[in-house]
Order: C-alpha cells, then structure tokens, then sequence
C-alpha cells in the first residue's frame, strides 16, 4: 500500500501547473480495471483530478517518454519520479538524451508495486474490483463472494521484493521522506544461474527466449534503449529482424540487447514487466551488473549524473581480459 | 502456368536489355528464360521484381500490353532493389510475379474519348503503357494530349521514342517542358501544373495524371481551375508493398489496399479515402 | 452428442494422437498456457486462454516461402513447403474460433494464399466453450457466443467430463474415430453449463461494450477524431499488441542469405513499427497516431467494410492483458467516436 495519496500528488501538479511552472504532468491514467494504469500527459486540473491515479499498479516509468515530449511540449514537464526510476533519469542525463530544464522532477516515495498476474494467481481471475487495504490488496472478482485479501508481500513485483534503493537520486522536490539504498537480494537468482552447468543454463535461456514473440516491447520501454534507429530496425545494418528465424537468432537479439546496455542498465526491471510472454530478461541484465560489480568494483548506473560506466572508462586497474578468461574456463 | 500458382511464388525472368534513360533511370527488358512473356498484363498494373538476398519491390509495368514478345520496366534508382538492378547486365536473371492492381479503364471508361496523359520524372513509366495501348489502338479513341515534363531535358523518360514516334503519330500532341533553361533546349521551360494551365485544354476528355505527389497535386488544381471535375481524373498511387495481392497489410490505406484496389484510382475515389497516402 | 468421461480423457487424447498431431493448451513451469504438442503424460490447462493467440496454426510467426540458389547471373528456385501432416487443436475457445473465420477472408479469398490453405485444410478445430469468462472477455460484443464456440467439433468441459458435438464432416470424421471412448449422451449438462456461464457473461464489466459507433462506412466520422492523439500518445509502438492479437495478419516477406542459398520466408510484421510502411522516398505513416490509428481502424472499420460488417476484433482481451502501457480497443472504443454519456 502506498503511503502517499493521490489527492497529495494531485495537489503538487495542480499547483504547478496553475503556478505556470510546468506545462505539462506526466502521471498515471485510469484504466478500465483499477491494474490497467496508462502513462499520460495531464495538461488541466480537471483531467487530474478526474482520470490521474497512484496506487500500487502505478508501475510504469516515465523516464523514457521525456527524450520525445522534452521535444515536443513547451515550457517544462512535470514528471513523479519513484526511487527506481530516478536511476534511469540520471542514465538518460549522463547520456544526454532530454533536456535537464525542461523537466520538473518529483520524487514520490515507492512501497513496491504489485504484479497483476500474482495478484490473480492468488485471487483468481475475473477482477471487478481491487482496494488497497492495510492487509493486502482486497480483490473482489466474479467467482468470489466476499473479497480475497492478498498481502502485498505476495503481490509484489519480483523487482519490488529485490528493490535495490528507496532513495531518490535525482529530483526537483521530494514529497515524503528520503529513503535509503538497500541491500537487495538481486543477484540470488544470477549466482544460482551462475553454479549451473553450462548445460543447464543453455538449456534455462534456451527455455526462456524460445518463447520470446519479438514484439520488441522490452526494448521499446528500456530506458537504456534510445537510439534513433535501432540496429534491429535499421535494413542497411544487415542485423534488421522481425521475428526469430531460428532459435539462435532470437537468443542474438536480447544477448545483443544486453551487452549494448550493459553498464548503462539501471536495473529498473521494466523489460521483464512489459514481458508477454514473462520471460525473465532482466536476468541477462543483472548477470552483466554484477560481473561489473565484481571485475571493475560496484557500480551503479544512474546513481549519479555524468559518472562514466566502467566499461567506456580505462583505468590501469581494469580487470586483464585473462581474468575473465579464468572465470568462464572454471565455470565451463 | 496453373491456375492454381501460390501468388507469392516468382517466375524466373531475364534480363535481356538495359537501357540507359536519364542519369538515374534505366528501362530493362524482362522475359522468362525461353524467351516469352512472364504473363500478360493491362495497361497500368504493376509486377513485383525481386533479386533473392535483395529485396523484392513492385513496379509499374512501362510496355504495353500489346507488346507479346517481352516487358519493359522503367526503373528509377532510389533504393535497395533499385540500386541493384542498375548494376544488373543483360542476361542477368531476377524473379517476376504480377501481374498485380487494376489498370487503366482503357477499355470502357476511355473508349471514344479525347485522352490528356500529365507525367512529371519518372512518373511517365506507368503512363508509357497506356499512351502505347491507346496508339496502338489508334482508331478507339480521341484526340491524345501528352504533357510531360522534368527536372532538365537529360531527366526526360523515353526521349528518343516520344520524337520519334509518338510525336509523328496523326492526333497525338505532345508538349515537353523541362524546370528550368538548359542549353540545347528550345522547347517549353517550367513546371508541369503551369504548363497545363497554359495550354487551356478543353474538358472534353479525360485526364490522367502520374508524377511526384506534389505535381499531382497542383496539376488537379489546374485541371479544377479549366473547369475539369474530379471524375474525369486518374492518377496511380504508389505505397509500400510487400505482397502484392491485398493480404500483407502494408498498402492498406481507408478499405482500401492500394496494390489489389489501386494503384490505379479516380481522383474523386481519392477523396474518399483518408489522407494517407 | 457425446460424452467422454474425465477417465477416459487421456485415452481420448492418445487415440486422436494415434492419427493425428494433437495440441491443446498446457501451462508452462510458470503456469502460463500455451499450446503444446500432446504427449503421454500431458495435462492440459484449466486456464481460460493461452497467452499466444492458435493463429500459429495457420499463420505461423515465420515461415520459409521458397529458397534460392544463384550461381552466375542465374537463378533457381525451389518451392520448400513441407508437407504438413494432420493436426487437430483442442481446446480452442470461441473468440479464437471466430479469429480463424476472420484470418480466412483474407488468406481465403482470391488469390488464395496456399501455405494459410494447406494448413486450415490439415487442421481439425476441437472448441472448448468457456464457463469462467474473465473481466477482459468481451466476445459477445461482436455477437460470439463463449457459451457454444463454433469449430469442426465444439466441446464442453464439466465436471462428469467432456462432451462433444461435431458441426462438420471433419468433426464428424474425428468424433466418428472416437466411438469407442465416448458414449451418447443427453444435452442437459451443456444446457445447464450454458444458462450458468451466460449469467456470468452479462455480469462481466465490458458486457455493454458498444460496437454501435464502428462498422464499414466510418472513416470520415471517426479518422479525424481528436481522442487519437491522447490515446496514441504514450504508445511505445512496439508489437505486443499486434502478436499477441488472434486476428492481426500484417505479414512482411524477408529474404535470408544463409551464404549458399536465400531463404525467402514471410514473418508476422505490425502496422505500430515505424518501418511498416516506409518507403525509400518516405512513409506515408510517419507519427505513432497514425500507426496507432490504422490498427484500430483496420480492425474496426476497414475490415468490416470489406466483409459485411464483421469486425477484425473478436474479444478475446489478450491485448488487454498484454500492453505495456495498457492502451487498448476497449479503451479505443470507449473514447474514439465520443464517450457514452457525454
């Protein structure tokens, strides 16, 4: 359950948009059944108040969207910013992808976001209704008499119950009190692939990725993936594909998605979300996080603006290629 | 060949000519490997022609189809497949599949009428093979006026045989004009829509048009402004294809698929379609 | 009609096997369903619907159309179909039904496509009418009956076990195989599963869904509407939608240079790519409104003017479920063409 209530963050964007700060609020829009949340842009008070939500499916990040509508809108945006998707902000800035001035960020306090398909594995399907109560999510579906109350522990998002920080690292204004970096268990299921066999973790991806359709819903909402034309899409770059011609090549496509954001990634989880097939995918991106993390010591990208990711950035006590070398012939 | 032909299955064709037009079109001559016709066609559809590993694009059958020994293709360089072929030799084979879209209502609707084809660039390709069908069946039809024009006099499309041929044909006028003045050019300078203003034709005939959007475009507003109506105009529209046969979605634009319903349509049919094209 | 008992269901299941690929929906280690190829031990799925569409029964995401070999200038061709072999897909829910009708007057119609053709003539549908709809279901908005899907033979699952009943001379020939593992039966325990899920279907949230406002003849009403621009706005353009869609057929034909030979194979595209329908001098769909714009329309308003009003849309709600940023038709239909009550 939220701490922060919509009407609080209704105040603030109403506020600055009749102060004339912003021009613009990027927030979440109603849907059709409580879960369904939209990004959308609010430009008046009366679409606030009447479609804006905050609540525990609120998940979706808006960093990304800032690259385009920076462009597009005039005067500033306002945009609330989870702790989690501050990260990805700070990444877009040290990639200089949008313009700082254009972009009044809020921090707004995060407990976790719940995962719809948890939500109905618990509950059942046939969702009419869903509250937020102190114990859980009371779900209220078609088949239930009385409602199903799902505790947020069994709601939540796998990238919420591995949340890597509670505090905001980039912002115009805070509502709510500063949180902290956590110790996260987040590499857990990385090492767990990692003491596999080769063998078995072929045949884990092999898996996974055979049931990967290419809508390239993972790459369209990465926040690391902002290049104007993707090499996926580009005919001339000879690497142009739309669906997997084999199951090499839809492995080629995430492998080649991960090392191209590799270092860039801030593990905001988004690409296993958008998943419709729930592939895994944030897996090959935490597996790239860590060996950072241990070969060139810990890093976080978008924990800072302008920092330089270990791997565009040469020092003399960079790992020797052979180290890493020693590592897979172990694990061979 | 069976009736029963899967569409997207090409024919093999050859190359047995290439013919340089401009500095950036070439006409190549397609036939199958035993030296025939790949398939009969009417004047205004289109053929898909591929090169395996390229890429495959559709284009506007140029030759007649009163011409039984080969097809033609008037080929503008402008991307994959194109920049390909006008590397292609004589001899060199390629797929062919077609024939696709509807062609020009040479038949009925331009039975007995004066006739005024307008062609800009490389627009002229499509038209070629009707202002031959029309020639060729001389007597079914009216007074022919051709209006064509292009960016300089090396640009126009098919010179040799307009003056030698179609400018000696008994009421057939052709009237050429180039954008701008060019040494060794004596004819008309200026844009095409100006030109057809100029020339003050009479409503009594219909109009088609083919050229780049913006020459259709104000050519419609200069045949509006002689006292045309929409109904009397065609023109060809040219979207992304991929199959050819109205399923893969690409040309679709309003209820309409441009490569099974077009390319071929009258301008007031245009107008109920939404501006996507 | 006929009747299975659920202890007879596997062997039913091996004897269809026997003469024919089988596939019905089983879920995966995360209890996804997705339909698999039957083999002794399988269990199939009490889910609702697979998370893909059945459309790659017949429309699969890739498939090799004919292979090259150029040598020189020139160049031969082969047509590399396989043969397919007899196939029958259990379990088929009504909304996937109606898809296969809609996906047919495309493929269908001249010029026939005859990879899509050999396929529906290989393939045996089995339905399975559904009796616990879920709050995106909204079939019967576009007149599907969830409680009696149509198909070469629909069935019914309660708990005495299956029941069946054949609707054409291929779901008579497999039920006709099956003799010996069903007996007759009398319809009231369908009669009664029915009357029990259309309860449900009228309480379900998009029961009133209104199709009222789309159709043929729609286009200058509705393409200049102001909603799309907010309703497109935050479109990622990416291809969930479109793949997870039972009915989007958009398809893009690609060539494969293996370095001895080109496979030439045609692969599921989506109108939401901006490369759909760009061309070497330009695109003619150049802003995300317009990509977003034509898939509704296509599906609303496009197709049912060219196939008498039937809508490209069968409600099966897998967008619904599946967008990244939860846009879908259902919203597209609540707001294009002006809300309800305003």
């Amino acid at each position: 359950m939220q701490k922060i209530t919509r009407e609080v963050l209704i105040e603030k964007a109403a506020s600055l948009l009749n102060e004339g700060v912003v021009s613009a609020v990027y927030g979440w829009k109603k849907g059709e059944f409580v879960y369904d949340v939209t990004p959308a842009l609010f430009t008046t008070t009366e679409e606030l108040e009447k479609e804006f939500v905050w609540g525990d499916f609120c998940g979706a990040n808006f960093s990304k969207y800032l690259v385009a509508s920076t462009r597009k809108i005039e005067g500033k945006i306002l945009v609330f910013l989870k702790p989690c998707d501050t990260y990805s902000f700070n990444q877009l800035l040290t990639e200089h992808r949008f313009d700082r001035e254009k972009v009044y960020a809020v921090g707004i306090p995060c407990e976790g976001m719940a995962d719809v398909s948890k939500v109905k594995a618990a509950a059942g399907e046939g969702i009419i209704a869903i509250e937020s109560t102190e114990e859980g999510l009371a779900v209220t579906t078609l088949y239930n008499d009385a409602p199903v109350v799902v505790p947020y522990a069994e709601a939540l998002a796998e990238r919420c119950i591995n949340c890597k920080s509670k505090k905001h690292v980039a912002y115009d204004e805070l509502i709510g009190e500063e949180g902290d970096v956590l110790e996260s268990g987040r590499f857990d299921q990385v090492a767990e692939l990692e003491a596999m066999t080769p063998d078995e973790r072929f045949a884990f991806w092999q898996n996974e990725l055979s049931k990967c359709i290419r809508c390239n819903a993972c790459r369209d909402v990465c926040p690391a993936c902002t290049c104007e034309k993707c090499v996926f899409n580009n005919p001339v770059s000879g690497a142009e594909t739309k669906a997997p011609m084999g199951t090499f090549e839809e492995k080629m496509f995430h492998i080649i998605r991960a090392f191209h954001v590799a270092g860039r990634c801030t593990d905001c989880g988004e690409c296993s979300r958008v998943c419709p097939q729930d592939i895994p995918l944030h897996l090959l991106n935490r597996k790239f996080i860590k060996d950072i993390n241990t070969h060139y010591g810990e890093y976080q990208a978008g924990a800072e603006v302008g920092s330089r990711a270990p791997l565009v950035n040469y020092t003399t006590e960079d790992v020797e290629p052979c180290d890493v070398f020693e590592r897979g012939d172990k694990n061979a | 060949m069976s009736e029963n032909r899967e569409a997207l299955i090409p024919h093999i064709g050859v190359i047995t000519d290439v013919r340089i037009d401009t500095p950036d079109i070439k006409t190549f001559r397609v036939v199958t490997p035993d030296g025939k016709k790949a398939f009969d066609h009417r004047p205004g559809q289109c053929a898909m022609l591929s090169i395996p590993g390229v890429g495959e694009a559709m284009f506007s059958i140029t030759s007649s189809p009163t011409n039984t020994e080969f097809m033609e293709f008037s080929i503008k360089k402008c991307g994959c497949v194109t920049e390909w072929l006008h590397q292609a030799e004589a001899g060199q084979q390629i797929t062919i599949r077609g024939p696709y879209g509807n062609p020009f209502p040479v038949d009925d609707v331009f039975a007995g009428k004066n006739l005024l084809f307008v062609a800009g660039g490389v627009g002229l390709a499509p038209l070629r093979s009707v202002i031959n069908y029309c020639r060729h069946y001389r007597d079914r039809y009216g007074k022919i006026d051709i209006v064509y024009g292009s960016r300089s006099k090396d640009d126009l499309l098919d010179y040799k045989e307009i003056i030698e041929e179609w400018t000696r044909d008994e009421n057939v006028n052709v009237y050429l004009t180039i954008d701008r003045e060019q040494e060794g050019w004596d004819g008309h300078v200026g844009f095409v829509p100006n030109y057809v203003k100029e020339l003050n034709f009479d409503t009594d005939k219909v109009a088609v048009l083919c050229g780049p959007p913006i020459m259709i475009k104000f050519t419609l507003e200069g045949l509006k402004s002689l006292g045309f109506d929409k109904t009397q105009v065609y023109t060809t529209l040219e979207l992304r294809m991929k199959c050819g046969v109205g399923k893969c979605g690409r040309c679709n634009v309003g209820a309409k698929y441009v490569c099974k319903d077009g390319p071929v349509f009258r301008c007031d049919e245009l107008d109920e379609l939404p501006s996507e094209y | 009609m006929r009747k299975c008992t659920a202890a007879n269901l596997d062997k039913l299941f091996a004897a269809i096997a026997e003469n024919a690929a089988l596939y019905l929906p089983v879920d995966d280690e995360k209890g996804t369903a997705q339909y698999k190829k039957w083999a002794e031990g399988t269990v199939m799925s009490n889910a609702l619907n697979t998370a893909k569409s059945p459309k790659d029964f017949f429309f699969p995401q890739s498939e090799d159309l004919m292979k090259f070999k150029t040598q020189g200038k020139t160049i031969e061709l082969t047509d590399i179909r396989d043969e397919k072999e007899d196939f029958v897909v259990f379990g088929v829910r009504a909304c996937d039904v109606r898809s296969f009708d809609i996906l047919d007057r495309v493929f269908l119609v001249d010029p026939r496509d005859s990879y899509y053709a050999s396929r529906r003539e290989k393939g045996v549908i089995v339905s399975l009418a559904c009796s616990k709809p879920t709050e995106t279901c909204f079939c019967s908005a576009f007149g599907i009956d969830a409680t009696n899907p149509a198909g070469d033979v629909t069935a019914w699952k309660t708990e005495e076990g299956f029941f069946f009943k054949a609707n054409t001379e291929k779901g008579e020939k497999l039920m006709a195989s099956l003799e010996g593992l069903t007996e007759e039966c009398t319809e009231e325990a369908v009669e009664a599963q029915k009357a029990k899920t259309a309860a449900i279907l009228e309480k379900l949230p998009l029961a009133d869904l209104d199709t009222d406002k789309f159709g043929g003849g729609k286009t200058a009403e509705l393409f200049n509407d102001p909603a799309w621009a907010e309703l497109s706005r935050s479109c990622l353009g990416c291809g969930t939608c479109t793949f997870v869609c039972p009915t989007c057929q958009c398809y893009d034909i690609k060539d494969f240079n293996t370095g001895r030979e080109v496979i030439r194979y045609r692969c599921w595209d989506s109108c939401m790519y901006s490369e759909f329908t760009r061309m070497a001098h330009g695109n003619n769909r150049n802003s995300q409104l317009e990509r977003f714009r034509q898939r509704f329309m296509h599906k609303l308003v496009y197709y049912p003017e060219n196939n008498e009003g039937i809508f490209g849309c069968v409600g099966c709600g897998r967008c619904l479920a599946k967008c990244p940023i939860s846009m879908n038709i259902v919203k597209v239909m609540k707001t294009v063409g002006g809300k309800k009550d305003e």
